[in-house]
């Protein structure tokens, strides 16, 4: 028996031979361990350092030959002709038209599904549907595409006759059904977080539901439903598949939702289903497009975020 | 007069509740828009396809004859991609969950570190696919691959993972860390010996939220110069020879349901959409049935546990 579990108990044995006693091993073996651990937390942090060098060093070649003012105001983009314009107002106005058919959809569908959930709707319907609208958010962006192309674009030719097989509109209605459960969820969230004693006084003071709903709920739990909506515009922004199947990918300077167009996203998809020679323009083009995206959703990010602020309530 | 007050009141209350059953109507019939959506999705894909669901549609690569094509490509690469991006994502994203909750002292480092999680959460899907061209492709060299596809994919669920793994952390109660801890149990011994265990249900959900995810992603995916015709098979895994494994497939070019769904939706000819929706109808499945395997654990973690 001279195992250390014993020594503990003989008060013969000296403190430091003891299991008591420091043991450097047991601690050098903590500090690896943890400084692994923070490796695997730093790696987001490296991918966004990778996200913003890559993009930002391919779009500084761009930019040299192309001028930015060129990029910002031109209203053409034909990258890849002999006659090259670089006008990203062009895809710009397809990510915006189709995004903007997007929310149109998933705010007010999203908005209510949630007030619904989270005031009207009880326990059961709320533990049966919140799952089912989980499982709508998972289906692959490839599959709504498919889905838009097929059979929203064929049943929307039947009220509108002139619509052609590609347009914006059938690719932002799809995308906006899409959101639906980001944004319900999201916002769900928030209402059910405004504390109960404030509904119980709305309804203390003889307010309905939907009185109370709409003044007490709504208004306590903005910031997160600002979120909710930030989010979805986002996920509008960022879409690829849905429009790069229903859209079209010609670039077509326009705001009308009838009509095809490319959008950044679009554009990008395009430009990697041909070979183009790494380090050439055209190349470069999809990450100054990728730039833009970028700082599109980073400026829907800082406005949310400043939303946030401003209207948040304390409970 | 007070009589009139009261039937006027009356008329009012009348009116109100009547707001409210509208309201609800309203709710009802937008609840079922979003899900008439996707059953009609759901079937639409099954009656466009279900001529082409047979087991040779499994068994085939691609063609040029419609009729003849099939997804033996396709699901063979979805599966090594998944791998890859499983054997990434899972030990990088419960390490860095289990480092923010156990270990992260509060400061600007970890402030950073949480920020930054939340924002790539937010990162359209299509710019990992970016950097993965820009960094993987060219920069370390990896070419069109699928070990390449594995990290970017893994890259885009690594939130996913990692938020999923906090919560689980989060739900433990403390007294059982305080409890080892008495016991001079070190961070680590408490992690491995009760954190992890404990947690263990509310990570895999999370990983297959993620993995559901990733098995649908096409625009990384396409970005990074993926090829739409793939007529072979990555070098087996499994060899005759010592050392019976072989790593050549991660440096093989691969194709995945999605970009073969892309590839046929996007040609004219109608007969290749049928084969579209068949492959279509078969992801959806998949996904759904990952999410549903997620849910239902989340729900029966959530009745068993109680601490």
């Amino acid at each position: 028996m001279s195992g250390s579990d014993v020594a503990i108990l003989d008060p013969a044995m000296p403190p430091s031979q003891s299991r008591l006693a420091y043991r450097p091993s047991r601690h050098i073996k903590e500090k690896v361990i943890e400084a692994m651990l923070l490796l695997a937390a730093m790696v987001s942090v490296f991918t966004t350092l990778g996200i913003v060098y890559i993009l930002l060093s391919e779009s500084v070649d761009f930019f040299r030959h192309v001028p930015l003012i060129d990029f910002l105001t031109d209203t053409q983009w034909t990258p890849l002709f002999d006659d090259a314009h670089f006008g990203i107002m062009v895809l710009m106005s397809g990510t915006l038209t189709s995004s903007a058919v997007a929310l149109l959809v998933a705010i007010p569908l999203g908005t209510i599904i949630a007030l619904y959930l989270s005031e009207f709707a009880n326990s059961r319907v709320r533990e049966i549907v919140k799952p089912l609208l989980e499982l709508l958010s998972g289906v692959p962006t490839i599959v709504y595409g498919y889905f838009a192309l097929m059979f929203v674009t064929p049943l929307l030719q039947k009220l509108i006759p002139e619509l052609p097989g590609f347009n914006l509109l059938s690719a932002g209605i799809v995308m906006g059904i899409m959101i639906v459960p980001t944004v319900s969820s999201i916002a769900e969230d928030a209402m059910r977080a405004v504390p109960m004693n404030l509904r119980e006084g709305s309804y203390a003071m003889g307010a309905t539901r939907l009185q109370t709903a709409l003044k007490v709920v709504v208004p306590a739990s903005f910031s997160g439903i600002m979120a909710a909506y930030i989010l979805g515009i986002s996920r509008a922004v960022g879409e690829t598949m849905i429009l790069a199947v229903a859209a079209g990918m010609q670039p077509n300077l326009t705001w009308n939702p009838l009509e095809p167009a490319a959008t950044i996203t679009a554009y990008i998809v395009q430009v990697a289903l041909g070979d183009l020679p790494h380090g050439s323009v055209g190349y470069q083009t999809i990450f100054a497009a990728g730039l833009t995206l970028m700082l599109i959703t980073l400026i829907f990010n800082i406005l949310g975020y400043w939303l946030r602020r401003k209207y948040r309530e304390q409970y | 007069m007070a009589r009139l007050d009261v039937t006027q009141i009356r008329a009012l209350i009348v009116r109100h509740k009547r707001w409210d059953i509208i309201f609800g109507v309203v709710g009802i019939v937008c609840l079922a828009i979003g899900l008439m959506t996707f059953a009609t999705l759901f079937v639409d894909m099954l009656l466009d396809g279900y001529t082409r669901l047979k087991p040779d549609f499994f068994t085939s690569f691609p063609s040029r004859r419609a009729g003849e094509a099939g997804i033996l490509s396709a699901w063979v690469g979805t599966t090594l991609v998944m791998i890859v991006t499983a054997a990434v994502a899972v030990p990088l994203g419960v390490a860095a969950g289990i480092y923010l909750e156990e270990y992260a002292p509060s400061n600007w480092m970890t402030d950073i570190i949480e920020i930054n999680i939340s924002n790539l959460a937010g990162v359209p899907s299509i710019v990992y696919g970016l950097l993965a061209l820009g960094l993987f492709v060219y920069q370390f060299g990896l070419g069109q691959s699928i070990a390449t596809a594995g990290l970017t994919l893994a890259l885009l669920i690594l939130p996913v993972v990692i938020v999923a793994t906090r919560e689980a952390i989060r739900a433990i109660p403390s007294a059982i860390r305080e409890a080892a801890y008495a016991l001079g149990a070190t961070r680590w011994q408490v992690v491995q010996g009760h954190i992890l265990p404990y947690s263990m249900g509310g990570i895999l959900t999370g990983v297959i939220i993620g993995m559901a995810r990733a098995i649908g992603e096409t625009a990384p995916i396409i970005t990074i110069g993926a090829l739409t015709f793939i007529a072979f098979l990555p070098p087996s895994p499994v060899t005759t020879e010592l050392p019976f494994l072989s790593f050549e497939w991660l440096k093989s070019p691969f194709t995945v349901m999605p970009i073969q769904i892309f590839n046929w939706t996007s040609r004219p000819d109608p007969a290749f959409h049928a084969n579209a929706a068949a492959a279509g109808f078969i992801l959806v499945f998949m996904t759904l049935a990952m999410n549903g395997l997620a849910i239902w654990l989340r729900y029966r973690i959530r009745r068993n546990i109680k601490w």
